[in-house]
């Protein structure tokens, strides 16, 4: 269908280069770069270097690194990166849940900065007082923002910040004699998934609850699910679908009372910064994603940080080193009654902790309080504009307005055309937009999730508007052009008929080629 | 090349648009007919077809004649071999089954047949798992997860099917509706077997992306679970369906699919086995109860389980209840509670309440099971 006249959308159309994998470049002997022989006034005095490493951890053969010349590298990441779409391209708020917003530009010139880049961890403290002070000052913010006692910045991403609340609960029951018995840990559908997923790495079984009719956690499944089993519950507030659970202070005094911890997951804080806090509800220990709220890029997977927060009493548990400061210096303190140690080398991803904190200090306690406004305000403009387009509904608590973002349905639309959620995310891809749906498993039928954040204008969002109402009305006039989605785009169409089957996976290389051997990774495609 | 049968039931979905709610029985197509009805069976299977004409000379074609397939196949410029005929001038129950049997006989890759529920049981009656098949959407019951979403995608399953897009198959449930009871607004849904479906997830039960774990991958886990679970000091009534038969799959037994088992420390007690015979073997407070919801409205108790009686309940009693179903499963009842309706209203409102429903390995969802009340 003719984009219409007057509609903002764009006549996208993205590159395609059918690049292969970087593995399947590689050449026996080709080199980036030639390292030049040690000279030998060098070598006579340190011999040749690898002998000084013990002979047990030295590696028998090479690693297996593709062998690639640099300009070859170079061709091949850039064209990756042509085929790719992202926060600094398009509209990127189909992504829900994940707040892709605006990270200034300034902070990565920060953090780049010799002065942040050229420090070493081993360094002695009294070379890094800079940088000390910087995660000292952020924790200090943290503390405002959450209303709870101490931080560690040293969990790497939000699922590791749910690991490392796992293992704090687990260590704090075992002080008590508890953690053979208190296995289960709590969670709702709605939570993020990590926090059930997380928890189960820590050894936890996992007891999930669902919502009740209006789309809150069920407050008698909890109080069906509590027993001294209960190690505690992990829960987000508000939920993936954008509404915010009032009786939360209901469920943490449910769980206390059973003996448990409760873990509150803010990996997306950004509809409440300033509004409400971990502290309020009760909540024992909390955590942040800075690269979702805090002005930090995800940065395609990492480098990320999950700022994890514990009340006074369960401060004692934290990672250490934590950064003390005793009036005049900046110190690492190791000296953390219960810490269940450390979770990562060194300190956390000091440039995502810097460019966080150059972006609080440029906000203000009033710019954050305003972020969490115009989120809001985004959002529920969105909320009405989706709604009127028909085939689209948002289900649960009617008229009640969400908070950061909503999780909506397409299942109307799919009942009246046979256009399912899964197409319409192929068909918006034709206009450089990215729509993505909903964990699993599927709760809301044919769902998709719509998080704008404070970044984008008025326009943008509009733009975004035009893209859903231009797909709906093609699933009306002629759905082949939306089912045979995307046509502009890099990839057509994949058989994903075995995605779904764990035996089949394979998400590195290596397993690719010990799964199905040599000569298919040989065969392209 | 591959063959492909193809079964349409004239007078499915009749009723449906005339308001009598399906069209089991002579007597009410009957009705269906005076009340202005027409045929649109046929009309269905063409739209499936559609997606399988491109495949031109390496698809061969089995049908019966007439109405039960060779019109439509024809009207898609098909050039079917007929190889029966149904009655005439109505078609029977008997015809389709009559119609699926040879099919089989033929070794056709893949039977594909228009109709309902009632069309589905027939077929289920006449061949089971021996083959795969695929429902085209065509009847006014349509609560089988035999079924895909809409014609269009049932051809879309079967040529990806047939041109090896599709690797895998699946068994997936035949439930029929009691067409009386729902005459009567009664919703009772009764599980009559299982049939083998090709696996196309998306294409048979809306949209799934495909990034979760399937339902057997769930299935397995849940056994696992289970398989920990379980005590040699105690015994196990293990009910019908899917999401039981890996766990006895693992602890290397026997299983009726349809029916109820019984096991001690690992071992068979009884396959298949009756009210009176659970009672028997049943000690109270030593024996455990392991239910899967069946079909789709949730029903736990009182839908193709009616061994597990009333009386099996109170012997087992309320806490020695484990119910398993996979996530997706749970999902799929859009918040309404599992049901239990063993025909004693006392027995219901006991087991009203919320259970810790076994989803995964090391895994639980609390979840509501009601009455029908």
């Amino acid at each position: 269908m003719e984009i219409q006249t007057g509609s903002r959308l764009r006549n996208f159309h993205q590159a395609k280069w059918d690049e292969e994998v970087i593995f399947e470049l590689s050449t026996a002997g080709q080199r980036g770069i030639h390292v030049p022989e040690v000279e030998t006034e060098i070598s006579d005095l340190v011999g040749d270097g690898l002998s000084k490493i013990p002979a047990s951890m030295r590696r028998a053969k090479a690693p297996a690194l593709p062998e690639v010349g640099q300009m070859r590298v170079l061709k091949h990441y850039l064209r990756l990166s042509q085929q790719n779409l992202g926060a600094d391209l398009n509209v990127d708020i189909g992504q829900g849940t994940c707040t892709v917003k605006y990270n200034p530009k300034i902070n990565e010139k920060i953090a780049a900065s010799p002065k942040a880049q050229d420090i070493h961890p081993h360094q002695d403290e009294s070379t890094v007082q800079g940088a000390l002070r910087v995660m000292y000052e952020l924790d200090l913010f943290f503390r405002e923002i959450s209303g709870l006692n101490r931080f560690s910045l040293q969990p790497s991403s939000g699922s590791h910040a749910i690991l490392t609340m796992a293992a704090m609960m687990h260590k704090y029951h075992e002080v008590r004699g508890q953690a053979d018995t208190r296995d289960e840990l709590i969670t709702t559908i709605f939570s993020h998934p990590s926090d059930a997923a997380a928890a189960a790495v820590k050894g936890y079984r996992i007891v999930t609850l669902y919502p009740d009719e209006q789309g809150m956690p069920d407050l008698e499944a909890l109080k069906a699910a509590v027993s001294d089993r209960t190690a505690g519950l992990f829960i987000t507030n508000p939920e993936d679908i954008g509404i915010f659970n009032p009786k939360i202070a209901e469920f943490t005094r449910i769980v206390h009372e059973a003996g448990g911890i409760c873990g509150y997951d803010q990996a997306n804080a950004n509809g409440i910064l300033g509004i409400t806090r971990a502290r309020e509800a009760d909540f024992d220990l909390c955590f942040f994603n800075l690269h979702k709220t805090f002005g930090a890029p995800h940065g395609c997977g990492g480098p990320g940080a999950g700022a994890i927060g514990a009340t006074e009493e369960l401060a004692d548990y934290l990672p250490v080193p934590l950064v003390g400061f005793d009036g005049g210096r900046y110190s690492l303190d190791y000296d953390v009654p219960h810490s269940i140690g450390k979770v990562r080398s060194f300190y956390g991803a000091f440039p995502v902790i810097l460019k966080s904190y150059a972006w609080v200090l440029s906000m203000g306690a009033e710019g954050l309080m305003e972020t969490a406004r115009v989120a809001v305000l985004n959002n529920n403009y969105l909320l009405k504009k989706i709604t009127e387009i028909d085939g689209a509904t948002s289900p649960y608590t009617g008229g009640v307005r969400r908070i950061e973002q909503v999780r909506y349905s397409w299942e109307k639309l799919y009942e009246e055309t046979g256009i399912d959620t899964h197409d319409v995310t192929l068909r918006l891809a034709d206009f450089g937009f990215h729509l993505w749906q909903s964990h699993h498993p599927f709760v809301v039928p044919q769902p998709f999730t719509i998080e704008p954040t404070e970044s984008y204008s008025k326009e943008e969002l509009d733009e975004y508007l035009d893209g859903l109402r231009h797909v709906v009305q093609e699933a009306r006039t002629e759905p082949q052009t939306v089912k045979r989605a995307p046509h502009n785009s890099v990839v057509h169409k994949i058989d994903d008929s075995s995605l779904d089957d764990p035996e089949k996976w394979a998400v590195t290389w290596r397993a690719f080629l010990k799964k199905y051997g040599e000569s298919s990774a040989k065969i392209r495609g | 090349m591959k063959k492909l049968g193809l079964i349409v039931n004239p007078v499915a979905g009749m009723g449906g648009s005339v308001g009598l709610k399906g069209t089991d029985g002579l007597e009410l197509l009957r009705r269906a007919e005076q009340l202005g009805a027409l045929p649109q069976a046929e009309k269905r299977a063409e739209q499936a077809l559609a997606a399988l004409v491109p495949l031109g000379e390496g698809l061969e074609l089995l049908t019966f004649s007439s109405s039960m397939g060779e019109t439509g196949a024809a009207a898609c410029g098909l050039k079917p071999r007929v190889i029966g005929s149904g009655s005439s001038p109505r078609t029977t129950p008997e015809d389709t089954a009559e119609a699926a049997r040879r099919m089989a006989a033929q070794g056709v890759d893949l039977l594909l047949f228009a109709g309902g529920d009632g069309t589905a049981r027939d077929v289920c009656g006449a061949i089971g798992t021996s083959l795969t098949a695929l429902g085209i959407p065509a009847g006014v019951k349509i609560q089988s997860a035999v079924f895909a979403t809409s014609p269009a995608a049932a051809g879309q399953v079967a040529q990806s099917y047939l041109t090896g897009g599709i690797g895998r198959e699946k068994e997936a449930e035949v439930v029929d509706i009691d067409e009386d009871a729902y005459r009567r607004d009664i919703l009772s849904a009764r599980l009559c077997g299982y049939l083998k479906i090709p696996d196309a997830r998306r294409l048979l039960q809306g949209a799934k992306a495909a990034s979760a774990p399937d339902e057997r991958a769930m299935q397995r886990a849940i056994a696992a679970e289970l398989v920990e679970q379980i005590t040699d000091d105690r015994c196990y009534i293990v009910g019908p369906g899917t999401t039981c038969r890996p766990l006895m799959e693992m602890l290397g037994l026997e299983d009726s699919l349809l029916g109820v088992d019984m096991i001690r420390a690992r071992r068979l007690v009884g396959k298949d086995v009756s009210e009176r015979e659970i009672l028997e073997n049943t000690v109270e407070g030593m024996c455990s109860l392991i239910l899967t919801p069946v079909g789709g409205q949730g029903f736990l108790l009182g839908r193709g389980n009616q061994q597990i009686s009333p009386a099996v309940i109170r012997k087992v009693g309320k806490g020695n209840i484990i119910v398993a179903a996979t996530a997706e499963k749970l999902s799929s009842l859009r918040g309404r509670p599992l049901l239990v309706d063993t025909g004693d209203a006392e027995t219901d409102s006991y087991l009203c309440g919320y259970y810790r429903v076994v989803t995964g390995y090391r895994e639980n969802t609390i979840y509501r099971v009601s009455d029908c009340a």
